[in-house]
């Protein structure tokens, strides 16, 4: 059982998730909060009480040209632009990974000057999409200067405590994805010492929970770095990977996965492959870039996830 | 058979000339994402040796486990939307393909005999194998 300041902490962690878009993220008393970006009550309620307010947008893949979204370059655009109307009541701007497709240069260009108008300072980290070639490095150099030579990081802002994690290396056959000894080794002793008041949010592109191991949706060796962050109140651990919003409460561990701005995926096992959903009616697709609403609700353990498309 | 020789055997050896040139610069690696050649891939021993497909559909190899002859090319055809890339499971500079996209077209040309497990490196859950006698 949650002790009853927990409880309560939890009890005011709301979420608003804006599938396919972006979010507004707000920490308020060290609480992450979420919101979609279009103005609503809720939003401007968030934007009032925010400290300090943060973007996520995830999985553009710059390059892919296929059904059902044959201009991802298009859709990162509109993304983008929602995010450049929050500017300012955010922070920073995180992007969770798969910039690109394939990791071609011109990929990483087009997807740099889209983001670049968002206005916000950003911070990457790695999709498997981007570290094809070079062993990553063309990424690294461009999108994470100052990163481990790894392709992880940490910074504060805000009294929050961001720490950028690369799981998307060095993947082994039949396996999931990976972070790797010395990544956990610098982990480890990154969190060491910090106060456990102190806000903690982790972002990586694979989740960092068991989603669908079929598929390979999970972190092989995240259990090592979710031990140490337990002590922590507060700690919001955010993906991409799955192209679609799931959520998990494990005590005070928040996980959210962030929708692609280029095309869903299918939900766990739902289909014969995790790739593209292909076949949606015309004008589908933007309908798939609805709200999730996803709030805390009293006396029971997990979140609730109210899902609403904003094109029905 | 012990996993060490099984890797030693992914490399070419100085017997194998040829084929080591051909899988140790780019444009031999270029030239192995080419459509099939026609003409039969010529090994260090100068006979003629065959050419077996695997396909690549919904994330899926295949067959999944191919046997072919002892010098025989493999060639992954990539028929998803998605990029995948071939890497062998044991030795991950045995054997490593350019990402693959849709269409794109990877050959490795079997020297030794042995057991050669693979996945794709993007999607590990996605493993095949190739037997070669």
């Amino acid at each position: 059982m949650p002790r009853k300041d927990d409880t309560g902490r939890r009890q005011v962690l709301e979420c608003m998730l804006w599938a396919g878009t972006g979010l507004l993220w707000t920490v308020r008393g060290g609480v992450p909060r979420s919101a979609l970006l279009t103005g609503s009550a809720q939003a401007a309620e968030a934007e009032a009480a925010a400290d300090l307010a943060f973007m996520q947008i995830s999985d553009s893949h710059i390059g892919f040209a296929n059904r059902p979204n044959t201009d991802t370059a298009g859709t990162l655009g509109e993304a983008v632009a929602l995010v450049r109307q929050q500017r300012e009541r955010a922070a920073l701007l995180i992007h969770t990974g798969d910039v690109s497709h394939l990791s071609r240069p011109a990929q990483f260009d087009t997807a740099e000057q889209i983001i670049r108008g968002a206005g916000l300072d950003t911070y990457y980290v790695p999709g498997e999409h981007d570290v094809l070639t070079d062993g990553g490095k063309p990424f690294f150099e461009r999108f994470m200067p100052g990163a481990r030579p790894g392709g992880w990081y940490s910074f504060d802002q805000g009294g929050v405590h961001f720490v950028g994690l690369n799981n998307v290396m060095d993947l082994r056959a039949g396996g999931l994805g990976r972070l790797g000894t010395e990544q956990l080794a610098w982990l480890e002793q990154d969190l060491r010492g910090r106060a456990a008041s102190q806000p903690i949010v982790v972002f990586a592109h694979i989740p960092l929970w068991a989603v669908y191991q079929d598929w390979g949706w999970g972190t092989e060796d995240a259990a090592q770095a979710l031990s140490w962050l337990r002590r922590f109140g507060s700690v919001t651990v955010l993906n991409g990977h799955i192209h679609q919003v799931m959520q998990k409460v494990e005590g005070n561990l928040a996980f959210h996965t962030a929708m692609s701005t280029a095309f869903p995926q299918p939900a766990p096992g739902t289909a014969a492959s995790p790739g593209p959903i292909r076949d949606l009616p015309p004008g589908r697709l933007r309908s798939l870039l609805g709200i999730a609403r996803i709030r805390q609700v009293q006396g029971r353990q997990h979140l609730a996830v109210v899902d609403s498309p904003l094109d029905a | 058979m012990r996993l060490s020789a099984i890797m030693r055997r992914w490399i070419p050896l100085p017997g194998c000339a040829l084929i080591a040139c051909a899988l140790a610069t780019p444009a031999g690696l270029a030239g192995a994402q080419s459509p099939p050649q026609p003409a039969p891939v010529v090994t260090e021993a100068g006979a003629e040796a065959e050419e077996a497909v695997i396909t690549i559909d919904n994330f899926t190899f295949a067959p999944s486990q191919l046997t072919v002859a002892r010098g025989a090319r493999v060639v992954w055809v990539n028929r998803d939307d998605t990029p995948h890339l071939i890497a062998s499971a044991d030795d991950l500079q045995a054997m490593r393909s350019p990402p693959l996209d849709t269409d794109d077209r990877f050959g490795f040309t079997f020297a030794k005999p042995g057991t050669y497990r693979y996945f794709c490196s993007l999607h590990p859950h996605m493993q095949g194998v190739v037997i070669v006698h």
